[in-house]
């Protein structure tokens, strides 16, 4: 399942694991223009594909490492629009993945990362989002002590916070999933 | 009648009048909401930013689950559930090979045939029909009809109304008597899972919608998704920062909508539940 | 006794590069019945040919084999070569050495060997030739065109001044087709309807022409040089003979809120109508879907007021069979509308409109007479935002090709616009600019450098309205995938070209061949672009692909020069290549025993029925035969017949078997 780091481009990578082929891009740019993110994207969508074609390793390492890959959204907006019919949600997915593996995230998106790392972790945890466990895990790994401290009387009164964590009876067997997947790359770690 | 239910982590957490509304309407039209024992979180969409597999198993339980419970139908009201469960059965059922590698993380058998419904087509199918002869109170506003970018896309996979200028919630609450105006940011994102991550673009994005919803007159700006009520809603402060303005218009759930048009109580609904709060009158009809 | 003829071409080295050609002619000369086999570099040329003719005539051959390169290269070149030294041309048949053996292998003994088993089979082959004639098949020299827009009309006059007959079909009630809807042309900004009317009304006073407006084509029989075509003549509801087209009619009639198709929507018309001013006939029309005495029995204004009586409330469709030697289709485009497009709003801003309907605000005979308008609110847009590739190049939309003349059209309105308001500001999102004509890529470069046009290039995400603006969402690639919006007062889409409606089932009628987009196919995509497959009808201008003016006139006159070429000639010459069925003594007269299984599978519609009649003109059996005009030598019907009573000449049975006997080395 796993093939070892090769010294095969990301385009290569993308489409033997995905199918996508990056060439089918012809820089038309319409991505960029509708997505919600552009205007705060180092590499806006037709940009980042356009280094994915140049098939080099320089290039592909600066995708890795881009704030773009971790600030999309994945409103789907670029692929609904898309002539080319590129799908870059998925390509999107596929290089966060290979970004953490090879441990190149753009230092920026540290409290991104972190915040789905701590929601893994709460349903690895107990099955369920538990929003207290999540926001606290999340605070210790940001470093954002005061997020939003405000708002916790106000969740509180309005009854929308869970102070006891509800628990999957079978909790066996989301940790298994857990295990088998997400597991054996922290193993690696 | 019944239907299987899938609440997901928000409907029980901090989208709570979400979860009160849709029961509410469903007991008041005689459904009978069946949740699915056990269900386990769908992954959001921190899931799929971090694994792929995992991303696609968390959801393959739960609709596993459901197969298993005999629930050949179930409503998803959170929209980003709807998209992770529907994407995942879209997958699983093109890919032969991917679909084996799944059933083998979960461990469950796993048919792919679940009826995976979002609140609007749920309220389309079982409840369209009878709200005219319920109404008590039309709701008689100018309201924004805010879809979101998971109910509508992308529609090679959910196959839901239109991907530009959706129209079955404004048909809907056309329906309870309101007016749902033509706006430019009905499925434009609100800045999702960067709720807490990144807070300011959900205020650029999420402010830029309430903008134009204002601007076009809205009285009131309808959802169906928990994540696009939180940021416009609880996210309200910084919002206004953004905007450089206070702005008071209430944001409401469609259930809650109908909920009113209907005559269940504002407590039955969770309105107080809202941050920013919702003070319309409605005339009784 | 077979004296065959064997020659082996080298093909200078595609064929002796890895075919011993030597050896394979001094293996053949050891088959009985050959008695000359030899080879040379290039059989084709001068030399090579009187090598054949001295053969023939020198060693009284009954049989000529050349094995050289594909059929379809120099098949008729040897035989006519064959027929000039006094042997029957179909005496004479071709080897492919070169496409069936000798490219597509390596060198060594096996292609050598291959070389000389496919040689043994043609030379058994022909052994059981027959001397075939050339079919002669009468021609109508009158020629049926298929409608009237700059294609239809430039093709018409070409054959009508090399002195034949035309008949021209429009299915509007007037001739002129969108060019008649433009206001300037490129790279000239030549008037368009200056440069076309006198074409038009030469076309109406033509002695040669047969002008029908209003008419479809209803049904096609028949083949080349000889079709049969029935042509439905829409009833005007009017007396066409005694209307002097005074027009009266058209300003009285109280119907008048009809969107004007002329227009493209942007103006109104009558029921009772001519499409505009210009319009040739100039005789109106009265459109019974909207018309308040068809629709409700009431008014009949028209009828009333008419100076000359001519209007016919009962006037019923008239059909017309007439006889003509070939047919051309020039039914032209159409493009797509702005509704087509859901991140552009659906078609709901009115503000939002399409290259033609850019066209008609630009004219100055227009629905605001030449001044640049918004349809919503009549003001003079301050900007005005032109997106290019709206709907082409976009396989998502199923449109994955080009339509070829936006670019310039584009360059074109932005300019038009520039001239008119010359404050005004004019964006365009482009990808390219596929200027390649002739004085094409100047146009474009002044639009920028002289106009002001601005080119900012990046597709366009979105549009959508707000305080009455328009707001364009697009990207500048060449600057690192920025954002731009821009709030425009108008937005001109210039929608892809796509094919008439219709198309597809014009194209059932005539047997022609379409594509997935449904313009019409040519017969060879370089060689042959204004013919069909189907022998006898033409193609010309944008029916085909997208086309600009001078293209589409070009091909007009092209596809004019193959109708005349076919009529130069009062008959026919087809190659004899075709079915037959077998005659034999009475009282058997035939082994067909006329089921004809063979007329149900024919594609080409050529098996008749003949009656045999005895000596007092009754008759006693009918029986399959072929139509020598028709048969194109399938073998479909060889293949189904149950008693083996349809065979092919030069393809018969008897041949088609020896070869496969030759070449399983059984001889």
């Amino acid at each position: 399942m796993e093939h070892a780091i090769s010294d095969k481009t990301l385009k290569n990578k993308i489409y033997e694991s995905t199918g996508i082929s990056a060439a089918r891009c012809y820089q038309c740019g319409k991505c960029s223009a509708g997505c919600p993110m552009g205007s705060e994207m180092d590499l806006p969508p037709n940009v980042l594909l356009r280094r994915l074609q140049l098939d080099s390793a320089t290039e592909d390492d600066l995708v890795l490492g881009s704030e773009s890959i971790w600030y999309c959204l994945n409103c789907e907006t670029c692929i609904s629009r898309c002539p080319q019919e590129v799908d870059l949600p998925v390509i999107m997915d596929f290089l966060r993945t290979i970004s953490l593996k090879e441990n190149k995230a753009n230092p920026k998106a540290k409290k991104i990362i972190a915040f789905h790392r701590s929601f893994l972790k709460s349903i690895k945890l107990t099955g369920k989002l538990h929003e207290i466990t999540l926001v606290a895990d999340y605070k210790l790994n940001s470093m954002e002590l005061m997020q939003d401290v405000k708002n916790v009387p106000a969740m509180l009164k309005k009854g929308k916070l869970h102070i006891i964590p509800e628990t999957v009876k079978n909790l066996k067997s989301v940790k298994k999933i857990f295990s088998k997947t997400t597991g054996q790359k922290e193993n690696k770690k | 009648m019944k239907i299987g239910f899938y609440p997901g982590c928000s409907l029980s957490g901090t989208a709570r009048e979400y979860n009160e509304s849709v029961k509410a309407v469903a007991k008041a039209f005689q459904i009978e909401l069946v949740e699915i024992k056990d269900w386990n979180c769908c992954g959001a969409s921190a899931a799929h930013n971090i694994d792929h597999v995992l991303a696609l198993s968390l959801p393959a339980r739960i609709l596993a689950l459901a197969e298993e419970q005999g629930l050949n139908e179930i409503l998803v009201p959170c929209a980003a559930c709807y998209n992770r469960l529907s994407s995942t059965q879209h997958r699983l059922l093109e890919d032969e090979q991917l679909k084996k590698k799944i059933v083998d993380t979960i461990e469950m058998k796993y048919n792919g045939n679940v009826r995976i419904l979002n609140i609007i087509q749920f309220l389309e199918k079982y409840i369209s029909n009878e709200i005219d002869q319920n109404i008590t109170r039309k709701f008689s506003k100018k309201v924004a009809c805010y879809y979101g970018c998971l109910l509508v896309r992308p529609n090679k996979v959910l196959d839901f109304d239109r991907e530009e200028d959706p129209v079955s919630m404004d048909k809907i609450m056309k329906q309870l008597g309101a007016n749902p105006l033509q706006w430019a940011f009905k499925t434009e994102c609100c800045g999702a899972g960067l709720s807490v991550s990144k807070t300011s673009t959900v205020a650029r994005l999420s402010g830029k919608i309430l903008e134009d919803a204002v601007l076009r007159g809205a009285e009131a700006i309808i959802v169906a998704c928990p994540m696009c009520h939180a940021n416009l809603d609880m996210r309200r402060p910084e919002i206004n920062n953004y905007l450089k303005k206070k702005t008071n218009i209430p944001v409401m759930y469609i259930t809650q909508a109908i909920g009113i048009a209907i005559g269940l109580s504002e407590k039955e609904l969770g309105l107080h539940r809202h941050f920013v709060p919702v003070n319309m009158d409605f005339d009784y009809l | 006794m077979a004296r065959i003829g064997v020659f082996i071409c080298h093909c200078g080295e595609n064929i002796s590069a890895t075919v011993d050609c030597k050896k394979v002619a001094d293996e053949i000369l050891k088959i009985p019945g050959v008695v000359l086999s030899t080879d040379y570099k290039y059989m084709c040329s001068d030399p090579g040919q009187t090598l054949i003719k001295e053969a023939v005539k020198n060693n009284k051959l009954t049989g000529v084999v050349v094995s050289a390169c594909s059929p379809r290269m120099h098949e008729p070149t040897f035989r006519k070569a064959v027929a000039e030294a006094g042997l029957n041309p179909f005496l004479c048949e071709m080897v492919n050495l070169r496409e069936h053996c000798s490219w597509v292998h390596e060198k060594n003994d096996m292609t050598t060997q291959k070389a000389i088993d496919l040689v043994k089979t043609i030379v058994e082959k022909v052994k059981h030739n027959e001397a075939l004639q050339s079919i002669k098949v009468p021609v109508t020299r009158k020629a049926l065109v298929i409608g009237g827009g700059v294609a239809g009309i430039q093709c018409a006059l070409d054959i009508a001044n090399a002195g034949h007959k035309v008949i021209l079909i429009e299915r509007e009630p007037s001739i002129g087709g969108h060019m008649s809807q433009l206001s300037e042309t490129f790279p000239t900004l030549d008037c368009s309807q200056c440069i076309l009317t006198p074409r038009m009304v030469e076309i109406a006073q033509h002695s040669n022409i047969t002008l029908y407006t209003y008419s479809e084509l209803e049904k096609l029989e028949g083949f080349i040089g000889n079709f049969n075509a029935t042509i439905r003549k829409r009833s005007r509801s009017l007396d066409e003979k005694i209307c002097t087209g005074c027009g009266l009619c058209t300003t009285k009639c109280p119907n008048n809120k009809i969107p004007n198709e002329f227009e493209q929507g942007l103006g109104n018309r009558t029921a009772i109508y001519v499409p505009f001013p210009q319009a040739v006939p100039n005789k109106p029309v009265i459109d019974k879907n909207n018309c308040t005495y068809y629709k409700k029995g009431k008014c009949k204004i028209c009828e009333k007021l008419c100076p000359a009586k001519a209007i016919r409330f009962d006037q019923p469709d008239e059909m017309l069979e007439i006889e003509v030697g070939a047919v051309v289709l020039a039914t032209g485009f159409n493009i797509l509308k702005t509704s087509f497009f859901p991140e552009y709003g659906y078609g709901q801003y009115k503000d939002v409109i399409d290259g033609l309907q850019f066209e008609r605000l630009a004219s100055a005979s227009g629905p605001t007479g030449g001044v640049i308008k918004r349809p919503s609110d009549g003001q003079i847009p301050q900007t005005i935002v032109f997106v290019a590739c709206a709907g082409s190049r976009d396989a998502a939309k199923g449109i994955p090709y080009c339509s070829k003349i936006c670019c310039m059209y584009t360059a074109k309105h932005a300019m038009l616009y520039k001239h008119k308001v010359h404050e005004g500001k004019a964006f365009v999102f482009y990808m390219d600019i596929r200027a390649a004509g002739k004085n094409y890529d100047e146009f474009t470069r002044r639009a920028i450098e002289e106009d002001g046009a601005n080119y900012i290039r990046g597709r366009v995400s979105r549009i959508y309205e707000r305080n009455g603006k328009l707001i364009v969402i697009g990207a500048d690639t060449l600057l690192n995938g920025q954002q731009v919006e821009i709030e425009a007062d108008m937005v001109v889409l210039a929608s892809a070209s796509i094919a008439n409606p219709g198309s597809e089932e014009l194209a059932q009628k005539l047997h022609v061949s379409y594509n997935q987009y449904k313009f019409f196919e040519e017969a060879h995509p370089k060689l042959k672009p204004v013919e069909t497959n189907t022998a006898g009808i033409m193609l010309a201008g944008a029916c085909q692909s997208p086309k600009d003016i001078p293209e589409s006139v070009a091909a007009a006159s092209g596809a004019a020069s193959k109708v005349i070429g076919l009529f130069s000639n009062s008959e026919l010459t087809r190659d004899p290549l075709i079915a037959h069925v077998n005659k034999t003594a009475p009282p058997l007269f035939s082994t067909c025993v006329g089921c004809f299984l063979c007329e149900s599978v024919c594609p080409y519609k050529a098996i008749e029925h003949e009656e045999i009649k005895n000596r007092n003109g009754e008759v006693i059996r009918t029986i399959a035969s072929i139509n020598p005009g028709l048969c194109q030598g399938c073998g479909t019907c060889v293949a189904l017949c149950r008693t083996k009573s349809i065979d092919i000449r030069g393809y018969s049975n008897t041949q088609v078997f020896t070869e496969v006997v030759a070449l399983l080395n059984e001889i």
